[in-house]
């Protein structure tokens, strides 16, 4: 397939084809990752700029160490380092960094939207690391990748997504990047937090964690995102654990190769038991260097996209 | 070329590589991706007919090696390198399908060094069609087929597209 696309903000605006074809990529890149010299020039003399307005660690590296390995040269802007502190808008601060000759802008932003925002205005190129409760494209297609890595296919599996999807950018996302490709969704967590207007999207919503884990292939785990939450959507973090934390009792009901996920930081006793985090049908940590790889792959075909490619814009 | 004529050219590269290789045991073949892959796997075949051990065989993939990609319409689609070998002390014979302006092989020779650093690297070809753009040269050709810029050189691999056969168009 041919990539046209200078942006990435939404798994929403993706079809199957093009996931497939970033998934595809990232295996490519995968391997630059086990080999000697961990470096290809793909993006050599292209800048690339990491605007995280909202706290990040893995991302932010992630996306960091996936710009070295492609030779881009990057410059890291945070919340608090940045004019944004003096007053400045975000239009006003990706305008000043598109005069600098950035190519790529890789933001993190808590308002939804923020990315798009940016990609409508501006002729570089604009990867969403995260927008609010919105998406979190590259998050989802690592999952994607690690899925269909690990079990060696999508289609016709079942994906039980655990926990805070209200606020989660991450489930939007994985919903659907997972749907396209065929998987089937089951949504679990407090009714506060997962309301039945997700089964609009295809899903099937479920409160009952060990009916909603029985027939998963995989189950992905989901943080508390307080630092969204207007109010108290559940009475405590004990109560939330006993009834839907990931527990070794619950989890030994499963199938015996159902696989954990989690997209970090994982709060260990909340969401899952500590061991469960280490156990050995956990991917946790596969993921991350999965991420590596995916975004190796959507920085390159995001970046290598001549700005005439898409018409109408810049 | 037809089938008969690229069988014989690939059995005399294979004959050349070996009265040409000090160690044979150190010899390892890279077909370039795509058009050096069938064509790496066959010589490795002839290789080990002649000398009676097995000589590995990998692939390379050159796209993020290319100085091209950004003049490029279509954006090329990256596939997975395989070296089932250490790279270092290794004679590596890069095995491509056509010769042009030899950009490809400047690629496929720094992504060779970011595996290691071998003790020698040789190019074979299938075919040489002249108007080189660097300074390259092979050292085992199939054969040399004088063209013009403007025309192609077609391989076929029965592997791929059922045929074996060279077209000039």
């Amino acid at each position: 397939m041919n990539w046209t696309r200078k942006d990435l903000i939404a798994a929403r605006d993706l079809s199957r084809e093009e996931i497939e074809h970033i998934l595809d990529q990232a295996a490519h890149f995968e391997e630059v990752g086990e080999r000697e010299v961990k470096k290809v020039p793909a993006l050599r003399g292209k800048t690339l700029v990491n605007l995280f307005i909202e706290p990040s660690t893995r991302t932010r590296t992630s996306f960091e160490l996936a710009a070295h390995r492609l030779s881009a040269d990057v410059i890291n802007i945070t919340a608090t380092i940045s004019s944004i502190t003096k007053g400045e808008t975000l239009k006003d601060t990706a305008k000043n960094l598109q005069a600098l000759h950035a190519d790529i802008i890789v933001i993190r932003h808590s308002s939804a939207g923020a990315a798009r925002f940016l990609a409508d205005r501006l002729a570089v190129s604009v990867i969403n690391a995260g927008d609010g409760a919105h998406e979190h494209p590259t998050q989802a297609l690592l999952d994607a990748y690690t899925i269909r890595k690990k079990k060696g296919r999508v289609a016709g599996l079942n994906v039980t997504i655990l926990g805070d999807i209200l606020y989660s950018r991450v489930a939007r996302s994985n919903i659907h990047v997972l749907t396209k490709l065929g998987a089937r969704v089951t949504l679990a967590g407090p009714s506060t937090l997962v309301p039945r207007v997700f089964e609009e999207m295809g899903c099937r919503v479920c409160y009952n964690v060990e009916e909603a884990i029985a027939d998963a292939d995989v189950i992905n785990l989901l943080r508390i995102q307080h630092e969204r939450q207007r109010q108290t959507m559940f009475p405590s973090i004990g109560e939330y654990a006993s009834i839907f934390g990931l527990t070794k009792e619950r989890f030994a009901r499963t199938k015996p190769d159902a696989m954990i996920m989690h997209p970090g930081p994982i709060n260990r006793g909340v969401e899952i038991d500590s061991d469960l985090a280490d156990c050995e049908r956990s991917v946790i940590l596969q993921q991350v260097t999965h991420g590596l790889a995916v975004r190796m792959a959507a920085l390159y075909l995001c970046g290598s996209v001549q700005p005439a490619a898409e018409a109408g814009k810049a | 070329m037809d089938e008969v004529a690229i069988e014989r050219a690939l059995t005399r590269m294979a004959h050349e590589i070996v009265e040409r290789a000090g160690d044979t045991k150190a010899v390892a073949l890279l077909g370039v991706q795509t058009g050096g892959v069938e064509l790496g796997q066959r010589l490795a075949e002839k290789l080990k007919a002649i000398l009676g051990h097995p000589v590995p065989c990998g692939v390379l993939d050159i796209t993020m090696h290319r100085d091209d990609i950004a003049l490029r319409k279509k954006l090329p689609v990256a596939h997975k390198s395989h070296l089932p070998f250490d790279i270092k002390g290794r004679h590596i014979i890069l095995v491509d399908d056509v010769l042009f302006s030899g950009r490809s092989t400047r690629a496929a020779m720094d992504e060779i060094t970011d595996f290691g650093r071998p003790a020698r690297i040789q190019l074979a070809v299938l075919v040489d069609r002249g108007h080189r753009e660097l300074p390259i040269k092979a050292d085992y050709v199939g054969k040399n087929i004088p063209t013009s810029k403007e025309q192609k050189v077609r391989v076929r691999v029965k592997e791929v597209d059922g045929v074996d056969e060279v077209v000039v168009e």
